[in-house]
């Protein structure tokens, strides 16, 4: 029995060299997983990314299972989905895990992007896993759009019709614009076909490939920490940096910790709270898509709102449009605009925890605004919230570079 | 711990948003259902069948499949449920011809298969309890000028309404509902009629999502069993973490 198993360890051994000198996996799985080294110092904080990597895998794998059963024609969609709901095999639990997967990204995403914020992981010589980060939002806020179109519910077709037309605003091409996204005079069948390709193939191939940019750029640098520590400026004699461990088998079985507690959050309210209390699917959506009946109020999916808010609060169209997109273009500018000498919150002055706590506020009340009918003493808070959005990106290079900090310690503390 | 409190601060303000969602919502009398109670899908199964179905499709819905859920025979569907020459396979439609319909009352009547989400449990509870009689014909509360003429009149009786005269900040005044009265029994009592309404509510909560009731049975033990899980990965977690803690 001994030998028959040293036999096929050593046989298993000999595939593993074959393979190896073909394609270099085991290098790989070294550079990557094994011997890469991350500082020991990671919090609660540290889990969302590996958390994204995990939606996005749910996402796709349940996609997968959805696009066969589901009818990207205007006639047949909002039945399609219904037919998942009701008559394939587990389609109501592969749809929610779906619909509920496509909050949870931005809910991760967004502790993701706050961490980075907190911890100054933007910051040189990290500039590119940031940019390369926002793109990856950009893309999955393009891919949710497309997706929540595809039931072709009431908020589906007028979600659609509000946000394309915003395209319109855009002097001269606009109109032309508009219409060629739609394919057709308005939201019809050409644009449903269309958005279904996207939602499918185009966008994720994007967010794919951004995703691995994301991760190498991550890799090339190292990642940061709660302390802003550069673990690479002290290695030992074998040029280990003193404070890192290998991402495998401590943060692997420490992320996999993570990914209970996240489940069991996600089992919950997949399975007691599906429709997230009318935010993760609307209720008019559960109304077939009518172009004659305009919903009493169209509001976007709640990950959309703060952005929702600023456009609303901008009497002018054009101007609207234009603010909403520099609320997010601004964030590509996050490495510049921080002049700090530090690069974690913990280290940095009182002006910088304030800014960032107003901020945090500043963007949760902006979401709450953009669920609001849109009174005119709404209005006038979004208009606030709006001016400390970019005032926060505004004062950020005066604050942080007159403030003072306390001084960074040579070691992670834990 | 300072975390942690930016976390919870975060969750405290995704709770206090939903208030201000819910403001939008109207006000609507709370459906005491329970998709659960077999028996009451079953009633209101049947209430569905002799009243709305005249009109109404529910028709993502196969009789099969409320047989199954609703513990009812091939049999027994076809002697109470099925009407016509349709089979168990067959979706839950109304014989009304569309096109026809939209002649008769102005608009055709709309299918009912998800009017419990996209209207609410509550909304529908509410709709069939507020039907009331004057001199120009049926008219409800919740929805003026209905198309629809109340079809469970027999069975509620005669509401008429009792009108309040209310004064505008402009000194104008005008005629409001206050509420309505009962004024001619029907065949059932008040408490009767709204356990029946309860009844079609619950069948209509259940048509709307039939997997719900799968759904709740099943979530306990996935929670359980990622909470058994999570424990052996916090367990995983803490003996290879040993090294790096000391």
């Amino acid at each position: 029995m001994a030998k028959a198993a040293s036999m096929l360890s050593k046989n298993a051994d000999a595939f593993g060299q074959w393979v190896d000198k073909r394609i270099p996996i085991s290098s790989f799985w070294k550079e990557h997983i094994s011997e890469y080294y991350a500082p020991k110092n990671f919090n609660i904080m540290y889990f969302f990314g590996s958390l994204a990597l995990l939606v996005l895998v749910n996402q796709i794998v349940t996609g997968i299972f959805l696009t066969m059963h589901y009818k990207p024609d205007a006639a047949l969609a909002f039945g399609s989905v219904e037919y998942i709901m009701r008559d394939v095999e587990w389609g109501w639990l592969i749809r929610y895990m779906h619909s509920t997967g496509a909050s949870a990204f931005f809910i991760v995403v967004y502790l993701h992007m706050f961490r980075a914020l907190m911890y100054g992981s933007y910051q040189k010589p990290r500039e590119l896993v940031w940019i390369l980060g926002v793109l990856i939002y950009l893309v999955l806020m393009a891919e949710a759009f497309v997706g929540y179109v595809l039931p072709w519910g009431q908020m589906s077709y007028w979600g659609a019709q509000v946000i394309v037309s915003l395209f319109g605003a855009i002097p001269y091409v606009g109109d032309a614009l508009v219409e060629w996204i739609r394919g057709d005079y308005y939201i019809a069948d050409a644009t449903l076909n269309r958005f279904f390709a996207l939602h499918v193939i185009a966008l994720p191939l994007a967010l794919l490939a951004l995703v691995v940019l994301h991760l190498a750029a991550l890799h090339e640098v190292g990642s940061n920490n709660p302390d802003g520590i550069e673990i690479k400026a002290n290695k030992d004699a074998d040029g280990i940096p003193r404070d890192g461990i290998p991402f495998h088998p401590y943060y692997t079985v420490k992320d996999i910790f993570g990914v209970g507690i996240f489940l069991l959050l996600f089992a919950f309210i997949l399975f007691y709270a599906p429709d997230g209390g009318g935010y993760f699917l609307e209720k008019d959506n559960f109304a077939a898509s009518d172009p004659l009946v305009t919903p009493e109020h169209i509001v976007p999916v709640w990950y959309f709102t703060p952005y929702y808010a600023i456009l609303r609060a901008i009497p002018d169209k054009l101007l609207g449009v234009v603010a909403m997109g520099a609320a997010i273009f601004v964030l590509f500018l996050m490495p510049w605009l921080d002049r700090s000498k530090v690069r974690s919150i913990r280290y940095k002055g009182l002006g910088s925890k304030i800014m960032l706590t107003v901020f945090a506020i500043c963007f949760i009340r902006l979401g709450m605004l953009g669920t609001a009918e849109g009174t005119p003493a709404e209005t006038l808070e979004s208009r606030v919230w709006t001016f400390v959005y970019f005032a926060f990106f505004a004062l950020m290079p005066v604050v942080t570079s007159m403030e003072n900090t306390k001084p960074v310690p040579e070691r992670v503390t834990t | 711990m300072r975390i942690k409190g930016i976390l919870l601060a975060l969750l405290l303000g995704a709770v206090a948003s939903s208030s201000v969602h819910a403001a939008g919502g109207g006000d609507y009398d709370h459906a005491p259902i329970n998709i659960a109670d077999t028996a009451s899908l079953q009633r209101g199964a049947k209430m569905f069948v002799n009243y709305c179905m005249g009109c109404h499709s529910a028709q993502y819905m196969r009789y099969a499949r409320v047989g199954e859920d609703l513990n009812l025979s091939d049999e027994e569907l076809e002697q109470f449920l099925i009407k016509g020459d349709l089979t168990v396979n067959d979706y839950m439609m109304s014989s009304m011809p569309e096109e026809q319909s939209k002649e008769w009352f102005g608009k055709a009547p709309p299918d009912l298969s998800l009017t419990a989400r996209s209207r609410t449990e509550d909304w529908i509870y509410t709709f069939l309890r507020s039907y009331y009689l004057t001199d120009e014909g049926w008219n409800n509360t919740l929805l003026q000028n209905s198309a629809m003429p109340h079809v469970l009149w027999e069975l509620q009786g005669v509401q008429r309404p009792v009108y309040e005269t209310k004064t505008n900040e402009s000194g104008e005044t005008r005629e409001v509902i206050e509420s309505l009265e009962l004024e001619q029994a029907g065949l059932l009592s008040p408490e009767e009629y709204d356990a029946a309404i309860v009844d079609i509510t619950a069948f209509l909560a259940y048509v709307a999502e039939p997997s719900a009731l799968e759904r709740q049975r099943l979530g306990k033990w996935v929670l359980l069993f990622l909470a058994l899980f999570t424990f052996l990965a916090w367990l995983l977690y803490q003996e290879y973490w040993k090294d790096v803690k000391k």
